[in-house]
């Protein structure tokens, strides 16, 4: 197995790179590249580019839109516009479809209180890069913790994301307010996943939790052999 | 030159933020209140000659998110 080479971007305010950071190598066994929003370049030949969750910028203006709009992002936007699969967790999540990634928005959890639990949720998609470890229907758990991940598209885009398989993740109980309970959604080519639930946050025992482990698993395998 | 920027989420956009606001005011016994709405106020001083397509392009790259928001630019007399 060659060595998974993959970039954990940091923004100011981001809170859960290091997470992302220690998930990565502990599944992958390299340790990832930390990129600073500010720079212009991402690493060359990226397997892997990760966007983690936090406050970048306070949520200013609106969750992940200043953040968007950085030096970086226009590298990640190149990147994942030649393929290169880009994960974005929480905020990351956020930053993606501000960047226009991926479709729809985030908005304030429909109930206003921030959620910050563990929840139950159905792997929809098994056939992508990040899910496709998972057995079709698997129900699995991981923890949320978020003010705005009430997901939003109009009828049109909801119904041709399940069109095209790109639901990946499904709330299997009431959340956040999130349109037909999504948690997390693929880009069209499959190689951009945005998830609001913390899959780094559970990846071994001691953290109570290794649903999480299988996402990064599948990745590794899928990009650099078993 | 002062600009206001007012964005709005679209109708049809659940709104939380005005949801609880409206609860807010019925528990204050304002009577009457149909629906509130929260947007958000951007105010720019920009130089004078500074375009209307700027300006709209401004709001459309960042200051509303077009999926979700609606924008109005206003120009403010000095």
């Amino acid at each position: 197995m060659s060595d998974f080479r993959a970039a954990v971007v940091t923004f100011p305010g981001s809170n859960c790179d290091r997470d992302m950071a220690v998930a990565l190598q502990k599944v992958s066994g390299t340790a990832p590249i930390r990129v600073w929003h500010g720079d212009a370049d991402l690493p060359e030949s990226l397997d892997f580019i990760a966007l983690p969750g936090g406050f970048s910028y306070g949520d200013y203006l609106r969750c992940g839109a200043i953040a968007s709009r950085s030096p970086i992002m226009r590298a990640v936007i190149a990147a994942a516009e030649r393929g290169v699969p880009v994960l974005g967790v929480c905020n990351g999540f956020q930053v993606l479809t501000e960047s226009g990634l991926l479709p729809g928005a985030l908005l304030r959890n429909s109930a206003i209180r921030f959620v910050c639990r563990e929840v139950p949720l159905e792997v929809v998609n098994t056939d992508s890069l990040f899910t496709s470890g998972f057995t079709a229907g698997a129900r699995i758990r991981l923890p949320v913790a978020h003010h705005d991940g009430n997901y939003f598209a109009d009828e049109e885009t909801l119904d041709r994301l399940e069109g095209e398989g790109r639901v990946a993740l499904r709330y299997a109980e009431p959340v956040n307010g999130s349109a037909r309970d999504i948690a997390g959604v693929l880009n069209r080519a499959g190689n951009v996943l945005g998830m609001m639930p913390h899959p780094e946050r559970a990846i071994e025992p001691a953290q109570g939790n290794d649903d999480g482990r299988m996402l990064f698993e599948s990745a590794v395998r899928g990009l650099v052999g078993a | 030159m002062k600009v206001r920027v007012h964005v709005s989420l679209k109708p049809g956009v659940l709104d939380p933020q005005g949801r609880a606001i409206h609860h807010s005011l019925e528990g204050l016994g304002f009577s009457g209140v149909n629906d509130v709405r929260a947007g958000r106020l951007i105010e720019l001083d920009v130089d004078d000659g500074t375009s209307d397509a700027a300006l709209d392009e401004m709001c459309r790259k960042l200051l509303a998110n077009m999926v979700i928001e609606n924008y109005r630019i206003e120009k403010v007399a000095a």
